[in-house]
């Protein structure tokens, strides 16, 4: 509870938001990506966007894990749901995720669980004779007790589970990001939990090699007002380099057991992120010794991309080439009750949190549904 | 009786259906209304009042929880209803829907529970019916409550008589009810003493109404909580309402259940707690009376009714900015990460 009433102490947050005007003065403009989901809803309810100098803009990045799960991913997911003797077990936010024709939620009759852990997936498939699949979707953050999962199951012989993986990382993407010419991104505020496992050093890269600060900041708003006030630093003093804000939480060589459960199951390979493409060396995939818990193996699955044109523009999104309110479907064609894009869907997603929480021009006028 | 479960055979309209109206249900409800036992109840109530009716459907799980039961619910679900419409509710009927073989303990200790309300109320259940579906088409039990009430034909109350300046009150700490039932679900495994504030607000809202019969509007969050409620009240109307984040009175569990979760106290569902539009003039009156009430005694300002931002409901936020309020949509889904 402590950190629920000292992490907003409006003392506090009143001098930060003084240092950041302060700091920002005399700056160039500055594009400043926050990467994780987590922050982009941290400063959606906390109306940070208001507060911060003209020349300040927050972008919201890829770091929601639904939002960047592709339609083929879904697809082969429903595809499963459509066999006998299938119960499929996800994190709830996947239900309304929309794949080419259709989503989860709209699967009535198959028998889909959805569970709080990897864990509560392995356990509905001891106590059921029919063949249970986990879609194992997140980041460096849930992989761990993923791959703890997988190891368990190994151990235990357990012949009627298996995953769906589409793991992603978040470093790859980011660089990803710095390489296409059209996208201007300044800094990066750095996801606070997927850096617990993985520590400082994978963020390296795009300090040294793309000269953008990092600082990987903790999820309450305080956390979030100090991380910028540690990128402006870093921009007045002209450097760049990977900082820790969130102390805390993070050491700069991470949680060593956690990389070192993930090292054990998963190996790395290209992986496909939903408005952004193929990303090389951006995902994770069962390791050989345990393919036989691959649902796309067991399964005879094929991942199937498909491009459907909707007019959502997660992807630009997803880069920060645009803010969600551009978007030409935003509010009209798709809102959190009817998501079109990914970004509308999981209550982290870009456009979910714009959509919830910030001020905009025109809104009065939607009709609710 | 001498079986334990209920079976089909007591939605059958024969003589076991007659023997668990009257060995089950007639043990607890006796308004002479009821036990009459005719097709319809006749009742009277003074011509120079308004009838407020209204009905509601329970489907809650589990069906005992820390601080009551489903048929504590559907009875001070449709009192509350009643309640911050401005009406004295006068008689309630109860429609059970049972799943066979339900046990009739667990049916007797439901129906114990609404006696208990009826005698604390004065409420009495004056009709009612059961119906017994195949095992397996229902989760244990489900109840229907409708109920009817009477207030002054001058009475007022309605959300287009909200004038800026006017302040919203919420009536004691938020959405105990549903962090109450998600703990009771174990499938957090959250361990919380919390118990759900479920109880009629009849008596309070009558209090508040006596200091201020010029209330502007009531409603009780439930589903949906704090958020849709200002949300409805303020919808297609000139003005708007701005609530303050540090102001909002949330429990340290709730509050921290929150967090672990990633829920939103402002969505979370209250089943005693109501939300009043006073005038400025008078709120420190009605706080006064509310406070005095045991289901008041928390209660405070939040907020106020604001002429910018004609429909919409604003937050000024702990984070030191100001926020939309949006109407929920759909169900609040825990996060991944």
């Amino acid at each position: 509870m402590r950190f629920l009433t000292e992490y907003r102490d409006t003392e506090k947050l009143e001098s930060l938001y003084g240092r950041i005007s302060r700091l920002a003065s005399g700056l160039p403009r500055l594009n400043l990506m926050e990467v994780c989901g987590t922050h982009t809803m941290t400063i959606g309810r906390a109306g940070l966007r208001r507060r911060l100098p003209e020349n300040i803009s927050l972008l919201s990045g890829p770091g929601c894990p639904v939002c960047v799960t592709p339609d083929s991913y879904l697809d082969a997911a429903i595809k499963l749901t459509e066999r006998k003797n299938i119960c499929l077990a996800t994190f709830g936010d996947m239900m309304k995720v929309p794949g080419s024709q259709g989503n989860l939620e709209e699967r009535q009759g198959s028998e889909i669980a959805v569970v709080y852990s990897p864990l509560e997936a392995l356990e509905i498939a001891r106590k059921t004779i029919k063949e249970v699949v986990f879609l194992a979707v997140g980041f460096e953050t849930t992989a761990p007790s993923v791959a703890s999962v997988v190891l368990t199951a190994a151990r235990e012989k357990i012949k009627n589970f298996s995953l769906l993986v589409a793991h992603k990382l978040i470093p790859p993407a980011m660089a990803c990001l710095l390489q296409d010419r059209k996208v201007k991104i300044d800094g990066f505020i750095c996801p606070g939990h997927v850096s617990a496992i993985i520590g400082a050093r994978p963020y390296r890269v795009i300090a040294e090699r793309y000269h953008r600060p990092c600082v990987i900041a903790g999820f309450e708003i305080l956390d979030v007002l100090q991380a910028l006030v540690m990128l402006l630093v870093q921009f007045q003093e002209k450097r760049a380099a990977v900082e820790i804000q969130y102390s805390r939480c993070v050491q700069p060589a991470g949680n060593l057991r956690a990389r070192h459960l993930m090292a054990e199951v998963f190996k790395v390979g290209d992986a496909e992120w939903r408005g952004m493409g193929v990303i090389p060396k951006s995902g994770l995939f069962l390791k050989k010794e345990y393919s036989e818990f691959d649902a796309v193996r067991r399964f005879s699955l094929q991942l199937v991309k498909s491009e459907k044109f909707t007019g959502c523009r997660c992807g630009d999104i997803l880069k920060g080439l645009i803010a969600p309110p551009d978007c030409p479907c935003f509010g009209q064609s798709c809102t959190p009750a009817r998501p079109k894009g990914p970004c509308m869907v999981s209550s982290e997603g870009a456009c979910a949190a714009y959509y919830r929480y910030e001020l905009l021009p025109g809104r009065g006028k939607w009709q609710k549904s | 009786m001498a079986e334990e479960l209920i079976t089909l055979a007591h939605g059958s309209g024969g003589r076991p259906m007659q023997q668990l109206i009257q060995e089950v249900f007639l043990k607890f409800f006796d308004h002479p209304a009821l036990t009459a036992l005719t097709d319809a109840a006749c009742l009277s109530w003074p011509s120079s009042y308004q009838l407020c009716f209204t009905t509601d459907a329970y489907v809650v799980q589990p069906l005992f929880f820390p601080g009551g039961n489903i048929g504590k619910l559907a009875f001070c679900g449709t009192i509350n209803d009643l309640a911050v419409s401005g009406a004295q509710p006068l008689y309630l009927s109860c429609a059970f829907i049972i799943e066979e073989g339900f046990s009739v303990a667990l049916l007797e200790k439901i129906l114990a529970s609404m006696k208990q309300m009826v005698c604390q109320t004065g409420v009495a259940v004056v009709t009612g019916d059961t119906k017994v579906v195949e095992r397996g088409k229902l989760d244990g039990l489900c109840i229907a409550t409708s109920g009817v009430g009477i207030r002054p034909a001058s009475l007022k109350l309605c959300r287009e008589s909200l004038r800026p300046g006017d302040k919203v009150i919420v009536s004691g700490p938020l959405g105990d009810h549903e962090i109450a039932i998600l703990s009771a679900r174990g499938k957090f495994q959250l361990e919380t003493r919390l118990a759900s504030d479920c109880a009629p607000l009849h008596s309070l809202t009558e209090r508040m109404l006596k200091v201020e019969p010029n209330l502007r509007f009531m409603r009780d969050p439930t589903r949906g909580g704090l958020a849709a409620v200002l949300n409805e009240i303020v919808s297609g109307l000139k003005v708007g309402i701005l609530i303050e984040e540090k102001l909002l009175p949330v429990r340290k569990e709730v509050a921290a259940c929150c967090e672990i979760l990633g829920l939103d106290p402002l969505l979370l569902a209250s089943e005693g707690r109501l939300v009043a539009v006073v005038p400025e003039k008078t709120t420190g009156q009605v706080l006064t009376v509310m406070k005095r009430h045991p289901l008041g005694r928390q209660a405070r300002v939040v907020g106020q009714v604001i002429s910018d931002q004609p429909g919409r409901v604003l937050m000024k936020t702990l984070g030191g900015s100001t926020r939309l309020v949006e109407m929920p949509a759909g169900v609040q889904q825990p996060r991944i990460c």
